[in-house]
Order: C-alpha cells, then sequence, then structure tokens
C-alpha cells in the first residue's frame, strides 16, 4: 500500500470514529429516533393506539421498561425474554401470541432515540399555505428581449441614417437620387426576414420533432392520491423500503398492496401531515385515499381482516422508456451508488410525482460522460491500465465513458 | 483452376457459371421496391410513384406528430411473493419428456412465462455437459403451439365439440368405460404413472397396457431378451470405447438417447498436446448419416446386407457362423479393417445397430461378447428405459380392435393412425372400438378419429417422473400454471377408476412415502434429479442360445440389383411428433442442409442413371427434379436431392413429415408422410424397404435449402482439417503457418495483430470477449442453431423466404464435403461441420462501410449492432467476409406499426408458419432482453451480449470479477459435446485464454486469417483418425497467405 493510500485509509477511519462519536452525543435526539421509529417499529406500533401491538406512549411506566438495560435486550431477542418475564408473557396472551420481530442489529444509542422519540413526539404543525413560499427565481429572457430589441431598433435607425447620409452625398455630388424604396419592399429586408423566419421555423420543427415522445414534466392524476412528500419526505421512509427492486434488478417496482398495508393497517387516517392538494389545486381528503386503498387491499377496517376481494391498483405509468432500451436500476443504484434523485428530481417535495428529466438518450450520454465510476469496486480490478494510471497519476478517476458507457450495446441489444 | 478440396455444393466444385454469379451478388435479387424489377427509373410510373412515396411518408410524419402519448399503466401484484422480482429470470429444474425420451432440464422462468430450456448439468443423463438436442432446445416452443387444444372436446361427426366440465365428460365416459379396455401410450417410464396404471388395471381387470414407439426398437428388445434374458436396452458408453462400429445407428443424432451418446462420443475424441490419443470410428452404412459424417472411415453397404456386414464381422472375429460372401470390395476392406481394430482393443470396442432386425441384433451381441463390450462398454447395471414398446404387442393389438374384441381404447402420446406402417388397419379397427378417448395435446391423425380429446398438461406445466435409466429418477416440477383447460391423463385413469385423487396430490405422496418427507422431496424436486452418484459398469450373462437361428435368418441375402430404400428420421424432427413447430421445420438438415420439406436423397450415380443434369438449375436456382418411385406397390413422386456418400443402389427419405391439419399450421402438409413405406417383417418393423421402379417426371419441385448461401466469395477453405498421423508427425503445422504469415505481412516486428494493418490498433482496457469453437467436438446436430433461435428472437421466415435466400439464423453450421481429386464420392468422402458466426472482428470491414454508424466496435470487442440506427443499405452483409449478416427483409415478427410490412414482393404474403409464430400466444416465448427487430434492419450474432452485461452486473454486485468467467452463451451452453468455449481473453485464468494459448495453441486458427480482420472467434483444425490423405495433400497449405492475395485480386 502506497504512503498516499494509508494515509487517505488512516484519515478515513479516523473521520468514522470521529462521526461515530458525534452520532451518539448528538444524534440521539427525538428527530433522529423518529427515523428508526419509522422503519423499525411502525409497521406494528403507533404511539396511542393499538395496532398489530400495544401503543407505546408512557410505555416506561409499565412492566420491567423503567430498566433500560431490560428494555434493549428485549427489543434485541424477544423470544429469549419472553422466557423470564412475567409481564410480557401476560402481553403476548393478549396479542394473540404474536411475539415482536427482533431487532438485533439496533445499538443501544438507537434505542435511546426511539423512547426519546416515543416520549416527546414532535408536535405536527399544519402549515398555512397549500405550497411553498417560493422563492421567484432570476429569469433573464425579459431583460435580454428588451435589449435585443433595442439594438434592433437602434441598427434600424442607423441603416436609415446611413441611406439618408448616402442620399445627401450623392445629391451633392449631383448623382440623381433613386426613387425611394419603402421598406417593406426593400428586397433586402424581406430577404432578411424570410431568412429569419426559416430558421426559426426549422429550429421549432426539430426542437419539436426532437420533442416526439418525451414527457418531462409528466404528471398524470393516478387512481390514489399518493404524496411523496408525505411518505418520503415529512416520514422520512426509505425509497428502498417500497422501492425492493432498485437494488436487485432492471425495475425499482412500484410496491405491491400488501407492502402498503404494512404500515397502513395502523395508520388509517391522515390528520397530522399538511394539506393536501392536486395539481389543479383542488384539496385532497388524505384519509379518504386511504379508504381507497382498503378497498384496493380488500382490508376490512371494522373486522381488522381481509376480506380476500382485492383487486391491483392500475397506477398510471410515469417514466417510459422504449422497448429498445435496456436499463437497469440496480446497475446504478447499487453499483453507481447514485442518489434516487438524480434521475427523479427532489421526489420527498413532490406530492404527486411527475417526470422530472427527460429520459432522453442525450441526457443518458451526458450523464455517463460525467459520472465517474466506483473504482474500489472489485470487479473493476480487470481494468488493470486504469489502475495504472491512476498510480501514475496520468489519470485521477475513471468516467463510464472511458469503460465503454457510450457504447450502443450497454443499452440496446 | 485448381480444384477445391472443400465444398460446400457442385457449383463449386464445378466452379459454373450459375456459382460465379451467385458469389458476385451477395443478395439474389433486387431491392423489392417495384414490382417489374426494371429498377426505379424504367419503371412505368417512377414519377408519380415517387409521389405516392413522398405523399405517404408526410401523411405518416403528420399522423405521428398529431398522435399523443399513450397512457400506460403499471400494475403491480396485489401481494407480491417474497421469492420474486419482476423482471428477474428464475430457474426451476424439470424434466424434458417425449415419447420415453427424458432429458433432465433447468428451465430459465421469466415472469412466469418458461422462455428457454438447458440440460441439467448435474445430470449424468446429460453428461454433466448440460447440453441438449435441437428438439429439447425447440420443445419450450411447444407449449405455446397454437394447434394444441385448449378444452376437452367431444367428436361429434368429425367436429370437435367443446365439453365445457370435466364432470361432464367424466360422468359420459363412467357410463361408456368397460370390457375389454386398453391403454395404447408411448413409453411409460415414470413410476408413479406406472402404479397409477397398474391401479387402473386392477379396476379393469379384463384390460391392458401396450406401449407403442412411433420409432420401434422393438429388435433390439427382442435380442437382447434372446441373448441376455432381459426385455432391455443397456446403457452405452462411448467414451470407454477405442474403437466405435457404428452399423447402420445414428446414433450421435438420433438413435436412443443420441445427446448422452454425443458426449461420451466427444470426450473419446478430444484431443490435445498431453495426450495426443482419441478413439476410431467406422461406420457402415447406406446413406449418409450425422453419425458416418462424423466417422473416421466410412463404408457403404445397402440396408439388405446389414445382416451379412454383422456376420462377417462376427465370423473374422472369430464366432461360429458361416458368413455369406460380399462382394464389394471396398466393403470387406472395411470389415477387416473394423475386425482388426477390435482385435487389438479387446475390452474397449463398442458396436452398436440401428437395425430393428432381431436377428442382426443377436449377431451384434455375439460380436460385443467376442468383443470384450460386455461389463466394459456396455452395462447392464442401470439399463435404458426410454424404448420399451414391442412391435408384436401393437400388431396383437391392431388385430384384436379389428375383430372387435376390443371395446374401450384409451391413447396418450400415440399417433398411430400416423406413424403406424399400417396405419389403415389401425383405423380400420379403431372405428369398431366403442369407447376411444385419446390424451394427445391436439387434434392430430388419431385423436381426431375418437370420441374423446382430453388434452394432458404439456410437460412444463407438469408436476411428474421418468426413470430415463434404471435408478436414475428426473423430476418434473411446473414452470407455469396450465395455460388451457387441460388435465393429467393420469387424473383421469384414477378418476375413471373410482379414485379422485388429482395426480399432483397422487404424485406428491408416491414421492413422500418413497423419499420419507416433504422435505426430501422437496429437496429432490430442486435438484430435479436423483441419480447414482457415478456409473457402474456391469456385465450381464451372456447365452449364445439364439444365434445359430439367429445368424441363418440375418445371413439370407434379400434383393438383387434393386434400388433399396431407407426410411430415416431428421435430427431436426425425429418421429414428426414435434413437426408443428416452426424453429425445428426451418433448422437446416445437417447433412441436406435444407429446410421444410422431405425429400428423396439418392447418390450422384443413381442421378446420372436418371438423367438428371446437376447444373445450375439443379444446385444454384433449387428447381429438383421430381421423381416417381413405386415402393411396396405404393407410387410415390418425390423431389430428389443428390447427396455424395450415398450408397449408389439406395435412397433415403425421412419420416416425420405430411401431418394432417390438425397437428398445425407449421406442420400442415409440410413433405410427405414416409411411414406407410415401413415394412411389417415378422412382426417387426423395419425402417427399409425396395423401390421396384422409378422414373424422372418431367416437373420440378422447389426445396429451400441453404447450401448455396452465404458463400466465402470463393475464398480458400475456411476449414482445417489433419488425419492423427500427420498431425502427430507434424504437430507445429499452423503454428507455422501462422509464423510465415506474420513474417509476411509484418516483415520487421512479425507482429501480425499489430504491425500488418493500416488501420489504428484498439486496446481493450476491461474484458475482451472470445470464442473457441473445436471442430473435432462439432457434431453439426444443430442444437447450438435452435438454442440461438431461441435466446434471440431469431425470427422464422417461412419456406418461400427461406428459397429466397432470407433465412435468419444467426448461427449457421456449415457443411463442407472433403473428397479427393477425381473421387467425390461413395465412401472417399470427408463430411466436416464448421458453426459459422458473427466472428466479431477487431477489425472489421462492415464497421468500415456503414454510413450511419449503426455497426460499431465495443471496448470490449464486440461487433455491435445498433438496430434503430440502421437504415438498411445492406452494405455490412457485403462487406462481411463470413457472410454472417442478416437482413430483415420483410416484418417477420410483426414488430413494425405498419401492418402492409408483412407483405414482400414477389411472394406476396409470408408463409402461415410465420403469422403462427407471430399470434399472441406464441409470442410468449420471446426473450424480454432481446429486442424483436423490425423490417428494414439488419442483424446477427451479438455473442449473447445480454447474459454478459448480466453476468458483469452480477460480478459488480458481488465485487467479484472471476464471475464473469461463468457466462456462457446460449449455443456454448446447448453444446453436449463441449465444442464451444467462451470467455474473457484478457483474463490468464480463463477456459478461452487456456485453450487458445496453452492447451490447444496448435490447434487454433482463425478463418480467413490472412485477410486481417482480426476475428474474435476461433477454430480448432478437425482430426480425424484415418490413413487416408485427409487436408490439403500436395502441401500446399504454406502459401495460404499468396492464394488468399490471388482468390482477392
Amino acid at each position: 500500500m502506497s504512503y498516499r493510500s494509508t494515509v487517505k485509509a488512516i484519515l478515513f477511519r479516523l473521520s468514522i470514529v470521529v462521526f461515530s462519536c458525534f452520532f451518539v452525543v448528538a444524534v440521539a435526539s427525538a428527530q433522529e429516533g423518529r427515523a428508526i421509529f419509522n422503519q423499525k417499529c411502525a409497521t406494528c406500533h403507533a404511539l396511542d393506539k393499538k395496532v398489530v401491538g400495544p401503543p407505546l406512549s408512557g410505555f416506561e411506566s409499565k412492566g420491567p421498561w423503567s430498566d433500560r438495560q431490560k428494555l434493549y435486550e428485549w427489543v434485541r431477542n424477544p423470544f429469549a425474554f419472553r422466557e423470564k418475564d412475567a409481564y410480557v408473557q401476560n402481553l403476548i396472551k393478549e396479542y394473540n401470541g404474536v411475539v415482536m420481530t427482533g431487532n438485533a442489529d439496533l445499538t443501544d444509542a438507537q434505542i435511546d432515540a426511539i423512547v426519546d422519540y416515543i416520549n416527546n413526539p414532535p408536535v405536527a404543525k399544519k402549515p398555512d399555505t397549500p405550497g411553498e413560499q417560493k422563492v421567484p427565481e432570476s429569469d433573464n429572457t425579459l431583460l435580454f428581449g428588451l435589449l435585443t430589441l433595442i439594438l434592433a431598433v437602434i441598427a434600424l435607425t442607423l441603416l436609415q441614417v446611413n441611406s439618408n447620409l448616402r442620399k445627401m452625398s450623392d445629391d451633392k455630388e449631383g448623382i440623381p437620387a433613386q426613387e425611394p424604396v419603402p421598406f417593406y419592399r426593400n428586397k433586402m429586408y424581406i430577404a432578411l426576414t424570410i431568412i429569419a423566419l426559416f430558421v426559426l421555423g426549422g429550429y421549432l420543427t426539430i426542437q419539436g420533432a426532437v420533442g416526439l415522445g418525451r414527457q418531462t414534466n409528466y404528471e398524470p392524476e393516478q387512481p390514489i392520491y399518493y404524496s411523496h412528500k408525505v411518505h418520503a419526505g415529512i416520514n422520512q421512509i426509505s425509497c428502498l423500503y417500497c422501492h425492493t427492486g432498485a437494488q436487485q434488478g432492471k425495475q425499482a417496482l412500484i410496491p405491491s398492496v400488501n407492502v402498503c398495508m404494512n404500515c397502513h393497517m395502523a395508520v388509517n387516517e391522515y390528520t397530522k401531515g399538511p394539506d393536501l392538494y392536486k395539481a389543479d389545486g383542488s384539496q385532497v381528503n388524505g384519509t379518504a385515499e386511504i379508504k381507497k386503498l382498503y378497498e384496493y387491499a380488500g382490508w376490512d377496517e371494522a373486522t381488522q381482516s381481509y376480506t380476500g376481494k382485492g383487486k391491483p391498483i392500475e397506477w398510471v405509468r410515469i417514466h417510459n422508456l422504449p422497448d429498445h432500451v435496456y436499463f437497469n436500476h440496480s446497475q446504478h443504484v447499487v453499483v453507481g451508488e447514485q442518489q434516487c434523485q438524480t434521475c427523479h428530481g427532489n421526489i420527498t417535495e413532490m406530492d404527486e410525482v411527475k417526470q422530472f428529466s427527460d429520459l432522453s438518450m442525450g441526457w443518458c450520454i451526458n450523464c455517463h460522460r460525467t459520472t465517474k465510476v466506483q473504482f474500489d469496486n472489485k470487479f473493476y480490478s480487470i481494468y488493470e491500465k486504469f489502475h495504472e494510471d491512476i498510480r501514475n497519476k496520468k489519470i485521477d478517476s475513471v468516467t463510464v465513458e472511458m469503460i465503454g458507457g457510450l457504447e450502443c450495446q450497454k443499452c440496446h441489444y | 483452376m485448381e480444384q477445391k478440396k472443400y465444398w460446400q455444393n457442385l457449383g463449386e466444385l464445378n466452379n459454373t457459371e450459375g456459382y460465379q454469379k451467385l458469389l458476385n451478388d451477395e443478395f439474389q435479387e433486387d431491392l423489392p421496391l417495384v414490382e417489374d424489377r426494371k429498377g426505379l427509373l424504367d419503371a412505368k410510373a417512377p414519377r408519380r410513384d415517387f409521389l405516392k412515396y413522398v405523399g405517404f411518408s408526410t401523411a405518416a410524419a403528420a399522423i405521428a406528430a398529431g398522435c399523443e402519448m399513450p397512457v400506460r399503466k403499471s400494475i403491480p401484484y396485489l401481494n407480491k411473493p417474497e421469492s420474486l422480482t419482476p423482471g428477474e429470470a428464475q430457474y426451476y429444474a424439470t424434466t424434458y419428456t417425449a415419447e420415453g425420451e427424458v432429458v433432465p432440464l433447468v428451465a430459465k422462468v421469466r415472469d412466469g412465462r418458461p422462455i428457454k430450456v438447458d440440460g441439467n448439468p448435474d445430470s449424468l443423463l446429460t453428461g454433466n455437459s448440460g447440453g441438449s438436442s435441437a428438439r429439447v432446445q425447440a420443445s419450450v416452443l411447444d407449449l405455446y403451439d397454437t394447434a394444441r387444444l385448449r378444452y376437452p372436446v367431444e367428436m361429434v361427426n368429425g367436429e370437435p365439440k367443446e365439453v365445457p366440465l370435466f364432470d361432464a365428460i367424466d360422468k359420459k365416459i363412467a357410463g361408456e368405460i368397460g370390457g375389454n379396455v386398453v391403454l395404447l401410450t408411448s413409453t411409460v417410464n415414470s413410476p408413479s404413472t406406472k402404479q397409477v396404471i397398474s391401479e387402473f388395471f386392477a379396476k379393469f381387470p379384463a384390460g391392458r397396457h401396450v406401449q407403442y414407439d412411433a420409432i420401434s426398437y422393438s429388435g433390439i428388445l427382442e435380442a437382447n431378451q434372446a441373448s441376455y434374458g432381459k426385455r432391455a436396452i443397456p446403457s452405452y458408453h462411448f467414451d470407454k470405447a477405442k474403437v466405435i462400429i457404428g452399423l447402420d445407428a445414428d446414433f450421435l443424432g438420433t438413435w436412443l438417447s443420441s445427446e448422452e451418446f454425443a458426449t461420451q462420443y466427444a470426450a473419446g475424441r478430444k484431443i490435445d498436446d498431453a495426450n495426443l490419443q482419441m478413439s476410431k470410428h467406422i461406420q457402415f452404412e447406406g446413406i449418409l448419416s450425422l453419425t458416418g459424417a462424423n466417422a473416421d472411415d466410412r463404408f457403404l453397404h445397402k440396408p439388405s446386407e446389414s445382416g451379412a456386414v454383422a456376420l462377417n464381422i462376427l465370423a473374422k472375429l472369430g464366432g461360429n457362423v458361416s458368413a455369406p460372401a460380399l462382394q464389394d470390395e471396398k466393403l470387406k476392406k472395411g470389415i477387416d479393417m473394423a475386425v482388426s481394430f477390435i482385435n487389438s482393443n479387446k475390452g474397449a470396442s463398442l458396436v452398436v445397430s440401428g437395425s430393428n432386425d432381431p436377428a442382426v441384433q443377436v449377431v451384434v451381441n455375439a460380436i460385443n461378447e467376442l468383443a470384450g463390450s460386455n461389463g466394459t462398454t456396455i452395462s447392464w447395471s442401470n439399463p435404458a428405459q426410454t424404448k420399451l414398446g414391442v412391435d408384436s404387442e401393437m400388431a396383437q393389438l391392431v388385430a384384436d380392435m379389428k375383430s372387435g374384441s376390443v371395446q374401450t381404447l384409451l391413447i396418450q402420446e400415440a399417433n398411430p393412425a400416423y406413424n403406424y406402417p399400417d396405419a389403415e388397419g389401425f383405423k380400420e379397427g379403431l372405428a369398431k372400438v366403442k369407447l376411444s378417448v385419446s390424451f394427445n395435446d391436439r387434434a392430430d391423425e388419431t385423436s381426431a378419429l375418437c370420441n374423446y380429446i382430453i388434452p394432458h398438461h404439456h410437460y412444463l406445466e407438469s408436476w411428474g417422473d421418468a426413470e430415463g435409466r434404471t435408478a436414475f429418477i428426473s423430476f418434473q416440477q411446473p414452470t407455469i400454471s396450465p395455460l388451457f383447460k387441460t388435465r393429467y391423463f393420469q387424473t383421469s385413469l384414477l378418476k375413471w377408476s373410482g379414485n379422485n385423487t388429482d395426480y399432483e396430490d397422487y404424485f406428491r405422496n408416491y414421492w413422500i412415502t418413497k423419499l420419507g418427507s416433504e422435505s426430501a422431496l422437496d429437496q429432490a424436486l430442486q435438484n430435479g434429479i436423483m441419480e447414482p452418484a457415478a456409473e457402474t459398469i456391469t456385465a450381464a450373462p451372456y447365452s449364445d442360445a439364439g444365434l445359430a437361428e439367429a445368424a441363418s435368418k440375418a445371413g439370407a441375402l434379400k434383393g438383387g440389383e434393386g434400388l433399396e430404400v431407407v426410411l430415416y428420421q431428421k435430427v431436426s424432427l425425429g418421429s414428426g411428433a414435434a413437426a408443428n413447430n416452426p424453429w425445428l421445420q426451418e433448422m437446416p438438415d445437417p447433412i441436406s442442409r435444407a429446410t421444410w420439406d422431405n425429400y428423396a436423397m439418392i447418390s450422384y450415380d443413381l442421378a446420372k442413371e436418371l438423367n438428371i443434369k446437376l447444373d445450375d438449375h439443379y444446385e444454384v436456382e433449387v428447381h429438383k427434379p421430381v421423381v416417381e418411385f413405386t415402393i411396396d406397390g405404393k407410387v410415390v413422386e418425390l423431389p430428389i436431392l443428390a447427396i455424395p456418400g450415398m450408397h449408389p443402389r439406395v435412397i433415403a427419405i425421412a419420416v416425420g413429415y405430411g401431418r394432417s391439419e390438425g397437428a398445425g399450421i407449421a406442420a400442415n402438409a409440410v413433405g410427405y408422410n414416409a411411414y406407410p413405406l415401413v415394412k411389417i417383417e415378422g412382426g417387426n418393423r423395419k425402417y427399409v424397404n425396395e423401390a421396384s421402379a422409378y422414373k424422372k417426371l418431367s416437373g420440378t419441385y422447389d426445396i429451400a435449402y441453404t447450401q448455396t448461401h452465404n458463400q466465402y466469395e470463393g475464398r480458400k477453405e475456411v476449414v482445417k482439417e489433419y488425419s492423427l498421423a500427420d498431425y502427430k508427425k507434424n504437430p507445429d503445422h499452423i503454428v507455422h503457418e501462422r509464423e510465415h504469415l506474420a513474417k509476411d505481412f509484418a516483415p520487421k516486428t512479425h507482429n501480425f495483430r499489430d504491425d500488418a494493418t493500416l488501420y489504428p490498433v484498439y486496446e481493450f482496457p476491461g474484458a475482451h470477449w472470445g470464442m473457441s469453437i473445436d471442430l473435432n467436438a462439432c457434431m453439426g446436430c444443430g442444437a447450438c442453431t435452435i438454442a440461438c433461435t431461441a435466446e434471440n428472437n431469431v425470427s422464422v421466415v417461412g419456406k418461400s423466404e427461406v428459397l429466397r435466400a432470407h433465412e435468419m439464423h444467426w448461427l449457421r453450421i456449415d457443411r463442407y464435403y472433403a473428397s479427393y481429386r477425381d473421387n467425390t464420392e461413395g465412401d472417399n468422402l470427408n463430411v466436416v461441420f464448421m458453426p459459422m458466426l458473427c466472428q466479431h472482428c477487431d477489425n472489421a470491414p462492415c464497421e468500415n462501410v456503414c454510413p450511419v454508424s449503426a455497426t460499431n466496435h465495443s471496448t470490449e470487442g464486440l461487433n455491435q449492432m445498433a438496430y434503430n440506427r440502421c437504415i438498411g443499405t445492406r452494405y455490412c452483409a457485403n462487406n462481411c467476409p463470413y457472410k454472417v449478416r442478416r437482413f430483415n427483409w420483410a416484418d417477420y415478427t410483426g414488430a413494425d406499426s405498419f401492418g402492409d410490412n408483412q407483405k414482400t414482393t414477389g411472394v406476396g404474403k409470408l408463409d402461415p408458419a410465420v403469422f403462427q409464430m407471430n399470434e399472441d400466444l406464441t409470442r410468449m416465448v420471446l426473450n424480454p432482453d432481446v429486442t424483436v427487430r423490425s423490417r428494414g434492419v439488419i442483424e446477427k450474432c451479438s455473442f449473447c451480449v445480454q447474459r454478459l452485461q448480466d453476468a458483469k452486473l452480477k460480478a459488480k454486485k458481488e465485487n467479484d470479477p472471476s464471475l464473469i468467467r461463468d457466462v456462457k452463451t446460449a449455443c456454448m451452453q446447448a453444446c453436449s459435446t463441449n465444442a464451444i468455449v467462451f470467455g474473457n481473453v484478457n483474463d490468464k485464468e480463463s477456459r478461452i485464454y487456456k485453450v487458445r494459448n496453452e492447451e490447444q495453441k496448435r490447434r487454433t486458427y482463425y478463418a480467413l486469417e490472412m485477410i486481417h480482420v482480426l476475428p474474435n472467434v476461433s477454430y480448432l483444425a478437425k482430426i480425424r483418425n484415418t490413413d487416408r490423405p485427409v487436408g490439403v495433400v500436395n502441401g500446399s497449405h504454406a502459401n495460404e497467405a499468396a492464394a488468399a492475395e490471388n482468390a482477392h485480386g
């Protein structure tokens, strides 16, 4: 290992240590606890009502839970703990023998954070306006247009002045003046106008043709008003919790209804989040949308059971690639370590999803030109030459283009 | 001009005018723009046509521009099964079973649809090769066959009428079934089914079970009964044999378990520096079979002499028999040769015979006994169970039916009304049967005559088991829910015998009891097989009691100078049960290279005698003369194909053709049904006959054969072949030749790759894909062609288009004849098979000429083809030296939005078989990872780039570059002889690197290397274990480069 990479490695490890200390001390807050709670617990627990498991508000006053050590033990291995605690055994009996799933991977600090969150849930505040206060983007089009117009007028005036001056000098020298031609019959002006119109028309036609079949900003109405902002933004549910395919294969996958029901068995009303509005401005009743989900899932709220009469949801597909394009999510998410937002935009701010990128070939290619490959993946060890070039400092990184990312048969076969 | 050593067709051999024209024209016709073929400018109204085209395209563009994007739906599961990721393939172990044949498989399932099957590499039955045959590869298409019955039917006045409920049909049958119940099936080797059948007959004790095979192996079964006391077929071990003698047995193509034998055979013929040994294969036959084409030495005899040949071998080996004298000197020499090789390899030789005459097989058993094969190359520890039908039982059944003593006939997977020689007798008897029920999957020749058809599931929809050899159990598990309202025939049998268990439960219970637990069964299903850990080879006690009688029967020379007929199976269609499979119909026959037909193969001598001129009209323009034969009193008109290597007095006709309408669109009326020509003699079906008269008719018939397509522009031979002796003497011949080439073209550096060119040298920083094909292991069976078709959605074009050289196969197997100067015929013929696919040249001539850069090179050495960029100039195909690029002359796949693109000028509509492939049902077989090509674009082999990309992704996800060593192209995976090796040449640990640079360096060569296109496919020269002169005798190999220049200039 070279000196440089040794230093790098040490720095890296040091930063991890520093970061973890920071984590334990500062991040063990209710805020962090909520994220962990949503990820690990919310499937079966709510704070103030009975779901699959008991409500958690004020749980520390019950049973053995004032003893934090016992709590740790229970969370990590409920089956072992069950054997030695009568309170827990009764509780399990009350809940039809269902034992909590163990979370062996949670650290003490993380469990503390969850408890913090349970004890001090943040008070949901409702924003007053539906949208956010938008900072008006600086748009220079008007300015440039005005400038162009002024310049054009000046140019025309100058041309006119020029021709007047020539006429005057001609008069002076006694050359007989030609009959003045009005500008609309001046061949020069007509030719210029035609050329300008031709260029503009051609430009618009080509732009239109290129745009055929592209659907940037496509935001169709969906069978259920599903807000990514509420789920991924406010509640910070990981994208991969629902879109499991993104790590496994080609399609990211729209989750099946049973995945929705993992949480929505418990979350049966929409009360705390901001008001929801459709693209046309009409307000949406979140609770009614959840009922729609129950309809699809065949979930009977009264009996808390499935009727068996469910049907799949026919979502409108937003991101369409032509059939002759091969795209694989896992290649980009797992291997390339790309963020979902790179292609899908700031999804956590969108209520109903709209298409962010134009998904054109040029757009793919441009990204492949500039994006750096995660070259520490051992697979790339077969690129001996590039590794040598990096060692010799001929290049500092490898882009997707350099390993053939622009070639036809990377995506078309 | 010097006569060619290796030639594909007569035009090439004689260098005729028509052939010269063929070489000049890459495409055999002009652009199909104008009907009268005068060219665009001379046409009647080019201006108006032009305006029409312009108007149409403007309108089309306007419409396209005005259309909105359609709203597409994305519908996830309601409840997603946890183990399933949509878009990712799943693999299930299952088993191919057809007419007793058993091949353990792994089926690839994409989003619920099985789309590809390959041999199970864990099974000894596939020789651990994972290979399979063309028919197995194509069987996945049979699942989506449009001719399958979609519900049970009752035949009313010859018309099928749907019976909506199984209960209704069961009730009706319960009222009618009874009396003498006969269950007629092809060979049953499923243990659980056998138990179902025995329970069924416990209820109907008067009945019986008759097994009937379309192609009879009764002779060998009866002979083994006489010689070994067992009515069974032993397992053969060609890998253990140093001497293999084939007597009319096409064991590499169609005889018994040919894919298993091919693996074993190839194992004995692999040759490398460490081991300069290979087996010796001598074939005695009357026609040129696939096996004969691979033999080291071949001797011709008439079918009537097969007994005499066997007896002569036996007598010379010291058997106590008197052998009739043979006239043919060459044949006698061949027998002496065979005998001397057997004598010097006692205990390591194997004699197999394809005859269905028990007498001949008894003699063959005696030979094997003397040769010490019993217990060395022939094993009785796990005899084969694939063919159990005995001819006399079937004959008895037909007699009983005719006499009216059969009241109920149940038929499963048997079609005697089509493939029994006495089909008329069978039909007559069937009319007298009170209740007849067929479980066949379609209203074929037999089922159409039954009272009811209750279709059985396809094997990919079924639970089941099979015992291909005793104690070799293979399991079936469904890879898809039944597509149609079909039912296990076992369930019907159970129901009718009063047991309401479904066969699925019955099967599970049967095996849970046997294996002890449900988890054991699940494990067995996951493995797909339960086999002994290794082969055990044991002998069976032999008795020569029947030999004397058999010898006198076999020795009786029948027939005189008359013409004899051999009825053979084609490698593609086999018995003809899968005749409605367009992939198989369009697969060129390995020998004749013909598609979509059967015909009479005759020798050149006979053609001369019939006054048939084998000129350009015959060869280049493919109008084949028609000959009328009188065979057994039946008058048959057949087109002829003259084939070198046929016995002068023998003609060959393939069975399996001439199916009825009920068999399906692709099979209907293709070719002629030759089964009625099969002779029943002494109770046995014999696949030989005599033609008492023959005459040439005036008409001609077009046979779509691909022999003259894709020629190498007259360049020198691309195959290399040596005799074993020559190779041992000078193993570095090829190495020297290549060094010579380097010296010539790069005199300073001798670096042929980099310095023999004007073009820049490219680097391949990561992977550099390459393939090596061993011509010594390639048997020409064509499994790779079909595997490629299945993997890459290669379209079927139909006979009319093949006739116009429009076939689309990405991988063809070129068949070369090699002969010596004046002797182009008979037993002095060598045949070499050479798989030819895109060579992925690193200096590719096709890439330079594409005006739109639709074909270009990747940094991994792939010659890429971007279909959406292609504008169809076809310059690339013109400039390809190997002729491996294919043009979509019409919309064969139905992929275009314009329906008119399926019309083609000249032939009008495409053949019905093409439309069969375009049905929604059939299209379910398409591989979703590969684009379906539309009209007007070029396509070709991609090295299965979808598999390469997938393998790389897997390796990246696992963080392990060695994983890409596992990648297999479809052709490589399907090859049962492991002739194809593929991998990353930059990786010094890969198989391909080792084969090219270490193990087989001396046999490695590139096709047309001297034109410096730098192919990524290398070949290993063929070695033939013979004393005859092989290859180019005059030692003119060294001037290859100069010769190439001459051919060029």
